[in-house]
């Protein structure tokens, strides 16, 4: 069953189109990377899915609900939790503080809020810097912090914008470890993702943008040798 | 000793000094005593919403005025106590507060625009005060001193010593209140909607909601203090009550003693308040006359903590105490 469903999703800014028709989804347990170059409208889609703003045309549904059009908050509390392209700690608080904050979500009181932020910042390995002011942290802990954020708000759907970007290998192999456990554990994921490394190793299903439109879907194997793909990355005189 | 233990027994020795003052100080001391802990509150009531919240309010004067002018008119024609008097002055100052407040932040109005809002309303609200010919228009209001000789506490008539325990009640009940308020979910979302409003919003956080409750609270307390003003000094000028320079000498406090922190405000009007009138005696006794000499100090502190402690006073000192980062 699909947890969270598109369904002809459009969205234009100032006469641009960044998102024209585009439906896919995401069943419930599923891991789907959403792919495509600079500009396709990922972000838009992603955007659109937090409540940050609503579609032109189209519907989204989150457990059977429609969502778009609701306020980020709305959206968070009915279940999705989401990262930015751009890392957005709360610079003066310290790691654990910025955690409690989203645990609150879940959490009655701020005791239970800290014990649930505790767990998560353990299972991120970010439980011995807990005390440091979160500006201090370095750009690999920062996106962590930013997962684990969003996790203590106990999502049953996680958007990951770009969580690898910047990120060394091994670095990177961590962090799809951590999400591949999550998986397992019953969290839905949907990320975008530029670094095809973590791409093809995280997930079960792809789905290519291009110019706002959805070009191509399928498991990550089949994808990459999908002409029309390649042709939106390399440009259609590339030879494989 | 742990945080806490040195956070409570530093606040234990200033409670234990304070109490005592009285029996040490004169009338005149304790007068200055006085306007230190009442600058101490109406910071940590304008801190509520800029330090905790993110929210710059130069317009804290219209809830002074307001307050003052309530229970002043309550008091003046009708006979009605400051007790009773101070919930109309609250409520009236919340219903201006949440009304400002729900025009910004539901038309996006932030930042610095924001601020000048603030400074809007107080601003028209002093005109607006100079014409109502009830409450004395620009000729003032005044309230009856006779009984001043002995403590009319249900009145709030009475001397130096009867105000000074006063405003050191709301003083310590304001910092009490802000340490809670820092410690519960409320100052969680508060600090995360001042350090990045959208990730708090992706966060679960309605934060129309919650930036609204902290302008209610500080407008709430910040009544209180006009309530105060009003039965200290007994008389009220739209001009004075509701002027900018109140609103600056409010945030003054904070901003020299370091913004978002608990003993911040409190340093700051201790510093800015006692070293002006400190001053202001001392060129008094050179028998120099020089007008505005108090806002030239204020001028050069402010100077001289942008430059070289940005953060304010508090948090370096608290960190040498080992209080951590000054909360």
């Amino acid at each position: 069953m699909a947890l969270l469903e598109a369904r002809a999703l459009s969205k234009s800014f100032r006469g641009l189109r960044a998102v024209s028709g585009a439906a896919f989804d995401v069943p419930e347990g599923g891991l789907v990377a959403l792919i495509g170059p600079n500009g396709a409208g990922k972000t838009t889609i992603f955007n659109m899915a937090a409540g940050v703003y609503a579609p032109d045309e189209g519907e989204i549904v989150f457990a059977g609900r429609r969502i778009d059009g609701l306020r980020p908050h709305q959206i968070c509390a009915a279940g999705v939790g989401r990262t930015f392209q751009i890392v957005k700690p709360f610079a003066g608080l310290s790691v654990l503080d910025n955690v409690i904050v989203g645990a609150l979500q879940r959490e009655s009181g701020v005791p239970g809020a800290r014990a649930r932020a505790l767990g998560i910042l353990d299972k991120l390995g970010l439980a011995a810097k807990k005390d440091l002011p979160a500006s201090s942290l370095t750009l690999p802990d920062r996106k962590r912090l930013e997962v684990a954020r969003a996790l203590a708000t106990g999502p049953r759907l996680l958007l990951l914008d770009e969580v690898m970007a910047g990120l060394r290998p091994t670095e990177c192999d961590q962090m799809v470890a951590v999400f591949r456990e999550l998986n397992r554990g019953g969290l839905t994921i949907l990320l975008i993702e530029h670094v095809m490394r973590a791409v093809m190793a995280l997930a079960q299903q792809v789905v290519v943008l291009h110019h706002g439109e959805i070009i191509a879907r399928g498991a990550p194997a089949e994808v990459v040798r999908n002409p029309a793909v390649l042709e939106c990355y390399l440009g259609e005189d590339a030879e494989v | 000793m742990s945080r806490e233990a040195r956070v409570g027994a530093l606040l234990a020795l200033l409670a234990a000094a304070l109490v005592a003052l009285p029996l040490a100080a004169n009338s005149y001391f304790l007068s200055v005593a006085t306007l230190v802990l009442y600058f101490a509150y109406t910071g940590q009531a304008w801190n509520v919403m800029m330090g905790f919240a993110g929210q710059l309010s130069l317009g804290h004067a219209l809830y002074v005025g307001l307050g003052a002018y309530a229970a002043a008119a309550l008091f003046t024609q009708f006979g009605i106590g400051p007790w009773a008097g101070m919930w109309l002055a609250m409520a009236l100052c919340v219903a201006a507060g949440v009304a400002i407040g729900f025009l910004a932040f539901r038309f996006g109005i932030s930042g610095v625009y924001f601020a000048l809002l603030t400074i809007a309303f107080a601003e028209f609200t002093r005109i607006g005060f100079d014409h109502i010919g009830w409450l004395g228009g620009p000729g003032g209001l005044f309230l009856k001193v006779e009984a001043h000789k002995t403590t009319d506490l249900a009145n709030l008539r009475g001397g130096q010593t009867m105000f000074y325990y006063v405003m050191l009640a709301l003083a310590a009940g304001a910092f009490a209140l802000c340490a809670w308020l820092l410690r519960s979910r409320a100052g969680y979302y508060w600090r995360a909607i001042r350090e990045d409003e959208e990730a708090a919003r992706a966060l679960g956080i309605n934060t129309f909601r919650w930036k609204l409750l902290a302008v209610a609270i500080s407008a709430a307390m910040t009544s209180l203090a006009g309530v105060f003003f009003a039965f200290y000094y007994n008389n009220l000028f739209p001009e004075q009550i509701f002027h900018i320079s109140q609103s600056i000498e409010i945030i003054l406090g904070p901003i020299v003693g370091g913004v978002g922190t608990l003993f911040g405000p409190i340093l700051g009007a201790a510093m800015l308040t006692a070293l002006a009138d400190a001053l202001n005696n001392l060129v008094a006794a050179m028998g120099w006359d020089i007008p505005g000499v108090k806002q030239v100090f204020y001028g050069v502190i402010l100077l001289l903590v942008v430059m070289f402690v940005p953060n304010g006073i508090w948090p370096p000192i608290a960190k040498r105490l080992g209080l951590g980062r000054g909360g």
